[in-house]
């Protein structure tokens, strides 16, 4: 079993670039989509939040396989295109982690104190700069530890692009599989699942980076969450 | 002659659900006066500062600022109710400290002061900072002007919230209990720089307080309110020492117990 470990390694590895671009392609597209789609939520006009909340209820709703393979198999048929499957991966992990975003946004945005928003008022900022200056630096400290969440979530689920053959370590895995003994299969499953772990504890890393700079930025220390 | 009033409130009605918070109040401030409010909690007096600061909406009635409508603007010759931009146009020159000082987090003191000065007047960085370290000296905090306001204690954040206030050369200020969240002994310093505010300037100073002390010195009239009317209307002297109404005595004598 262990005589095979470094090539069940070194093949599981070259699946870790399309893993890791899935994810980071799928965490930029999160962020975008969660702050459009957030940011509509608290809109002043109905319509606005009626349009994010149909796109909210819908990805949130509805199977993260399912949209992969309607992004895959149906859209070329309807739209004669054929989009490439890291692509459309990327795509339905943006849009579907996107849609709880959204939410994660809307309840940080709302727990901001509304003495603030007065504060602001009284000063006769403008709506915009209201949210953009005042509320949303204070919301941001808020949405970070979820969005932690959120981005690990969205790493475990670039799994799923194995079943549209993208070449990530799941599916590396699977294409080794059928010919190895339990021994082997052991390994291969407990590489990857080191893989990920490995693989969330930088996502976690670099989101405490950010969390505590972001807490320092309101005055806050992180460590006890206490004021000074 | 007269001057137009710098604020009138005409029949002015506000009800949150089932309760009348204000039931057909009039009320004049002239410029430069100070007025102070008070009355029983659910009298009314924060609601009017809050109309005055479009954070309500009258359900009926006008507010008039400087010689213009607050609550309502002319459109093809109608009064309508205000929309967000003319508010805010009119607004312009109304600041508001609170009992809370709400000073914004995510920005040390100086930019607290600085953000609408160029936000909303335009005014240049420069410009607005050096307004700004002015403003300090004169609340006796320049030396904090980069520090965060977490680091200030209750008294030192409700100094630069007035100093913020400032910051917009507003013609109108509204205090709204504005020591009632300090200790007591920080008091004294947010009050003496109310009085130095009103002796230096001629803005014009709608007050709500439970310091009737401070509110006797202070201002030039007090209008005791109760379930949403102004019910007593005078000078400090003889309101605070010797009211006309059962009510104000009532209120008064309470007021003073529970010190």
């Amino acid at each position: 079993m262990l005589d095979s470990l470094p090539l069940i390694l070194s093949f599981l590895m070259a699946g870790v670039p399309p893993t890791v671009l899935a994810t980071v392609g799928g965490i930029a597209l999160t962020v975008v989509l969660s702050a459009v789609a957030g940011l509509a939520l608290v809109s002043r006009h109905r319509a606005v939040r009626a349009v994010s909340r149909v796109y909210v209820e819908f990805f949130r709703g509805t199977s993260e396989v399912v949209q992969l393979f309607w992004i895959f198999f149906v859209l070329p048929a309807l739209v004669g295109y054929q989009i490439i499957p890291l692509g459309a991966g990327i795509l339905v992990l943006g849009l579907n982690h996107g849609a709880y975003g959204a939410e994660i946004v809307r309840g940080a945005v709302r727990a901001v104190p509304r003495a603030q928003h007065e504060g602001a008022v009284a000063l006769s900022l403008s709506p915009w700069d209201r949210m953009r200056r005042v509320v949303l630096p204070q919301a941001v400290v808020e949405m970070l530890p979820p969005f932690t969440n959120l981005f690990i979530q969205l790493l475990k689920s670039t799994a799923l692009l194995s079943l549209v053959v993208v070449d990530e370590v799941v599916r590396r895995g699977q294409l080794l599989v059928p010919n190895l003994g339990v021994g082997e299969k052991l390994t291969i499953y407990l590489v990857e699942l080191v893989i990920y772990l490995v693989l969330a504890l930088l996502i976690t890393a670099g989101m405490r980076l950010l969390e505590r700079r972001a807490a320092a930025r309101v005055g806050r220390v992180p460590a006890t969450g206490v004021a000074t | 002659m007269p001057a137009e009033p710098m604020i009138v409130f005409e029949g002015v009605h506000k009800r949150f659900g089932d309760s009348v918070v204000l039931s057909d109040l009039d009320l004049a401030v002239d410029p430069g006066e100070h007025v102070t409010l008070i009355g029983p909690s659910g009298s009314g007096k924060t609601t009017i500062l809050r109309l005055l600061m479009c954070l309500e909406r009258v359900d009926a009635g006008t507010i008039r600022v400087g010689g213009r409508y607050l609550s309502h603007m002319h459109r093809r010759g109608e009064l309508v109710p205000a929309d967000e931009k003319h508010s805010r146009d009119v607004r312009r020159r109304i600041g508001m400290v609170f009992q809370q000082f709400n000073l914004f987090p995510n920005m040390s003191v100086l930019g607290n002061l600085i953000e609408a000065p160029t936000r909303v007047l335009g005014l240049s960085r420069a410009e607005a900072t050096e307004r700004a370290a002015e403003l300090l000296d004169m609340v006796g905090l320049a030396e904090k002007i980069d520090e965060h306001p977490a680091r200030l204690s209750g008294g030192q954040q409700q100094r630069v919230a007035i100093a913020r206030a400032l910051a917009m050369r507003p013609d109108v200020l509204l205090l709204d209990e504005i020591t009632s969240a300090l200790d007591p002994e920080l008091v004294a310093g947010v009050l003496r720089l109310l009085r130095r505010i009103g002796d230096t300037t001629d803005i014009t100073i709608l007050c709500v307080t439970h310091e009737i002390g401070f509110a006797r010195d202070f201002s030039d009239r007090v209008l005791m309110l109760d379930g949403g009317r102004v019910i007593e209307d005078g000078p400090p002297d003889q309101l605070l020492r010797e009211p006309r109404q059962p009510r104000t005595k009532e209120f008064l004598a309470a007021v003073l117990e529970g010190r």
